[in-house]
């Protein structure tokens, strides 16, 4: 039991765990750790109760959410991952209330709304950038990178290059002081 | 108007709720669910990030090959790869690098980094599907033209170079352990 009270395990062991873990969905389940999809379903399904009239309308909504499941296998992965990390974050000790980073305070200041606008467009640019590309971190990043297929190196050397880019041009060398 | 709200077959719900109660434990215990471990990797000062990624993909790859290489013992493991349409791949991902820096989460982290407390994750998250609705808008005006043009097809490297998946998984995990070898000399060490 002593090893599920350890706040940090090695990036490797982790690493290799994520990797068993995908051979476990392939094999057993038919299917690819991923993520972002579910937050086209989500939005899908927000929208079909406001105006279904519009998500008839528009075939990259209307071919994941009618006639689909909206709650489905990755969808309850998603719901996992936020269970499996408060579990984690409990067992280890770390669970820690985060409202203002510190490298970000060190930067641009105490501000909650400020860092929170910033975080409401970071994500948007997430999104919009993994639909574009078919995938994020998880479906790309690790699936297709372990697929070996192109798609996913593509995507992987282009998000470690910007975000290094958009890193360094808020935070500076100096930055690194203060991670 | 709920008649949207649909479930899969139970199997499949008990199964994915499992993969991402490991999924969100593994990425939580490795850090990778905060924030200045995230900006630590982009501002090149903490590698748990490329360790996780590198060490994930090389091991995964692994078996996956393998059980593609021996389909008498697996049967028929079916392959999940995304199109390379690599104009939208290439600019796909540059965006997503930029939001990255921005948010210090991807989707699936920044899901995770809820369950571990952080708060401007929830935002970031909302981020992400208003981010998603956007695209959704987009999606007519540029399936036809960004997201199609140059499209390689469900493509992987063992296909593309006419090599055996056993020669790249050699040369990456080399090339993977490598560069952990030199990360691990230049990294400095934590205050």
């Amino acid at each position: 039991m002593n090893i599920l009270r350890t706040p940090r395990w090695s990036p490797y062991v982790v690493g290799a765990g994520i990797g068993v873990l995908s051979w476990i969905t392939f094999a057993f389940m038919g299917k690819a750790l991923g993520t972002s999809t579910t937050m086209v379903r989500l939005v899908g399904l927000i929208e079909s109760i406001v105006a279904p009239g519009h998500v008839a309308a528009n075939p990259y909504l209307a071919r994941r959410v009618i006639d689909q499941p909206a709650v489905d296998w990755q969808a309850m992965l998603v719901l996992g991952l936020l269970l499996g990390a408060l579990l984690s974050a409990r067992l280890g000790g770390s669970y820690k209330v985060e409202k203002v980073p510190n490298l970000w305070q060190w930067r641009f200041g105490p501000s909650k709304p400020l860092r929170y606008g910033a975080a409401f467009l970071g994500g948007a640019l997430v999104l919009l950038g993994a639909r574009m590309a078919d995938g994020c971190t998880s479906g790309h990043g690790i699936s297709g990178g372990l697929q070996l297929s192109v798609s996913s190196w593509i995507f992987f050397a282009a998000f470690f290059t910007t975000g290094i880019v958009t890193a360094m041009l808020l935070f500076g060398k100096e930055g690194r002081n203060h991670v | 108007m709920f008649d949207a709200l649909r479930f899969a077959g139970p199997t499949d719900l008990v199964l994915g709720l499992g993969t991402g109660l490991v999924f969100g434990f593994l990425l939580q215990r490795g850090g990778v669910t905060q924030y200045r471990v995230i900006l630590g990797q982009f501002l090149w000062k903490d590698h748990t990030v490329l360790r996780t990624m590198l060490t994930a993909v090389v091991v995964g790859s692994i078996g996956i090959y393998a059980m593609l290489a021996l389909p008498g013992v697996f049967g028929e493991v079916p392959l999940h790869v995304k199109p390379a349409t690599w104009v939208a791949n290439l600019l796909g991902g540059a965006i997503f690098g930029v939001g990255m820096a921005l948010l210090g989460y991807c989707p699936g982290t920044g899901v995770a980094a809820i369950g571990e407390g952080s708060r401007h994750a929830i935002f970031g998250i909302l981020g992400m599907l208003f981010g998603t609705a956007v695209f959704a808008e987009l999606h007519p005006a540029i399936s036809g033209t960004i997201l199609k043009t140059a499209d390689l097809g469900k493509i992987r490297f063992p296909e593309l170079l006419g090599l055996s998946p056993w020669v790249l998984i050699a040369i990456l995990a080399a090339a993977a352990i490598g560069l952990f070898a030199v990360l691990h000399k230049t990294e400095r060490p934590k205050a």
